[in-house]
């Protein structure tokens, strides 16, 4: 099973403390969202794993392996992309990419084929053979994102993946995430997005000013802080009359509160977690009302957020 | 759509890393545009040599062999591997940190040491060219005016490879101690074309002792092979009464002691800089 796991991790700049007594343990097939304000200590973190970093006290270790006394096999498994990475101008995304699959011990025999296929997921596949120089930082971020998919890690960590990518590029990446979560792999990401972080993640680590505040699956936390509240948006394939909205919808089991957004459109917020979700989707159903799309709204995370991050740097 | 491949990967051993890492690093190099000006550069001061020794025949370079080679090769061999090494070597490591590069390399199941030395051996190899385009204009010309080469040219260059050496070595020291390439690049550049050359005129003639510590002392070897006999290790050189009597005490590198202080410079740097480069962070 992947795991990584900090053990008191300290960095310390002088008498700035970047990040203080970081414990944390993350094992399975899952993706963590690590959230916090600019400068709370989250690319600090993850470039401790990634062996950019030492740290001050405390140990990284990927699969029990310490990073900074055995990296070659504390990584041997690991995709990772840091802050936004140059390629060597003078190489091709296929060069590039050859490298580092050398590097990692990517078999010959199946080497070309997973260039091929990193980058035809990245959309990239028709600039394989053109110079990095002439790419724009979005190209780049791309071409970086499907460095961290070569050799098909387990665990892949990634610090704000879609920076610098433009709207579809974002949604690309989100799905390439999220088409991994499949595939047993761990996904440790640091974003600003919350929407991002509840659209992708299963798990949500918060940190501040070096410290961690929160760590647990983004139902338990939202219920947890928000006083047992959920919010679901439903989507209507009609539209919808007050009075359903408020005499039958809002007489249903743990429904808190419900608003209407538009004619087609709905937020309610219920008391539980992915069990009384789960049911009051079957409740939407029976009741007719035409529910075309359900989803988790973000905003109860970005309340939670707020409420435990009080104030950035 | 997520690859559907399985992984079978086996981390390579340190040694076939360094040799990934050579291959790509030497494959930019040759892309790149600092290879095109440093084939330019070498390529014409070997054709103003040649143009200037064809057209002028100056008696100090077509006396015999060794003059030739010694003038020819013995003043200017020195600039064309400080020249690459600079080139090749001055933001080798410092650019890792500046450019980002680092960011997609170094994150990756491989020693930082294996970077260090791989990046080392591709800068070694590209000045290699250069001084390899340098040899073979200064042989022609020699097999032009002369019937063959001598031996101590052989000596030379063999003497100047381990010069490249510890230039190189040094050079990665001085990138592995900045992370502004600029900084690193015009640090050594200063050191090599001025600074170096000063203290070991200031130290030989003002303080008359042996300037034993500097890199370039040790580098005269490789003009003084090319002189028969070879220059005595201290001339002591009364200027007169007029001159109120001054002493001037001029000292030559013997070749092993030349060949010791280039070694140690190689390995002394070489370690230093890969410390650096294993302790440097990321931020």
């Amino acid at each position: 099973m992947p795991s990584i796991e900090a053990i008191n991790l300290t960095k310390q700049y002088g008498v700035f403390t970047a990040l203080l007594g970081l414990n944390l343990k993350i094992e399975g097939a899952k993706c963590v969202g690590f959230l916090g304000p600019n400068g709370s200590g989250k690319t600090t973190t993850l470039k401790m794993f990634t062996d950019l970093i030492m740290p001050t006290k405390g140990q990284a270790l990927i699969n029990g392996i310490n990073v900074h006394t055995e990296k070659k096999k504390a990584l041997a498994s690991v995709g990772t992309l840091i802050e936004t990475p140059e390629i060597y101008s003078s190489l091709t995304p296929r060069e590039a990419l050859t490298m580092i699959a050398e590097i990692r011990g990517v078999p010959i025999e199946e080497r070309k084929k997973q260039i091929e296929e990193v980058v035809a997921e990245v959309h990239m596949a028709e600039w394989i053979d053109k110079r990095v120089g002439k790419f724009s930082k979005g190209m780049k971020q791309r071409i970086c994102i499907a460095s961290a998919l070569l050799g098909n890690p387990l665990i892949i960590l990634l610090d704000e993946p879609t920076t610098g990518l433009d709207p579809r590029g974002m949604s690309e990446v989100r799905d390439i995430i999220k088409s991994l979560k499949g595939k047993n792999r761990l996904i440790f990401m640091s974003s600003h997005i919350l929407s991002e972080v509840s659209d992708v993640c299963d798990e949500v680590a918060m940190i501040d000013h070096g410290k961690l505040i929160v760590y647990d699956t983004i139902s338990a936390v939202t219920a947890k802080f928000s006083g047992g509240n959920n919010v679901v948006e439903v989507g209507l394939a009609r539209p919808i009359n007050n009075g359903t909205v408020t005499q039958n919808i809002g007489a249903l089991a743990s429904v808190v509160k419900t608003e209407k957004i538009d004619d087609k459109n709905l937020r309610i917020i219920f008391n539980g977690g992915l069990d009384v979700q789960e049911r009051l989707l079957n409740d939407l159903v029976k009741l007719d009302v035409g529910v075309v799309s359900y989803k988790a709204a973000s905003s109860e995370l970005e309340e939670v957020y707020l409420r435990l991050i009080k104030a950035t740097l | 759509m997520a690859t559907n491949f399985e992984s079978k990967n086996l981390v390579p051993i340190s040694m076939t890393q360094t040799v990934i890492v050579t291959k790509y690093t030497l494959l930019d190099y040759l892309r790149s545009r600092r290879f095109f000006i440093m084939v330019i550069i070498t390529g014409l001061i070997s054709l103003l040599l040649t143009v200037l020794v064809g057209y002028y025949r100056p008696p100090s370079f077509l006396t015999n062999e060794l003059s030739f080679y010694g003038s020819w090769w013995g003043n200017s061999v020195t600039f064309v591997v400080i020249l690459s090494a600079i080139f090749f070597g001055g933001d080798a490591i410092s650019g890792e940190f500046q450019n980002k590069t680092g960011y997609f390399g170094v994150p990756n199941p491989i020693r930082r040491s294996s970077i260090y030395i791989g990046k080392w051996i591709a800068a070694f190899i590209a000045s290699l060219v250069m001084l390899g385009i340098f040899t073979v204009f200064t042989v022609g010309n020699g097999l032009y005016y002369f019937s063959g080469i001598p031996f101590e040219f052989v000596e030379s260059l063999i003497f100047a490879l381990i010069y490249m050496a510890s230039v190189l070595g040094f050079t990665f020291f001085f990138s592995s101690l900045f992370k502004n390439s600029t900084m690193s690049i015009l640090l050594t550049a200063i050191l090599f074309l001025f600074v170096f050359s000063l203290i070991q005129t200031l130290v030989s003639v003002l303080v008359q002792i042996e300037p034993w510590f500097i890199l370039t002392y040790g580098s005269t070897i490789i003009s003084n092979v090319l002189t028969t006999p070879y220059p005595e290790h201290m001339i002591t050189q009364n200027l007169g009464p007029q001159a109120g009597n001054i002493t001037l005490t001029t000292f030559n590198a013997t070749i092993p002691e030349g060949l010791a202080i280039m070694a140690i410079y190689f390995i002394v740097t070489t370690i230093i800089g890969l410390i650096l480069f294993e302790r440097k962070e990321f931020n």
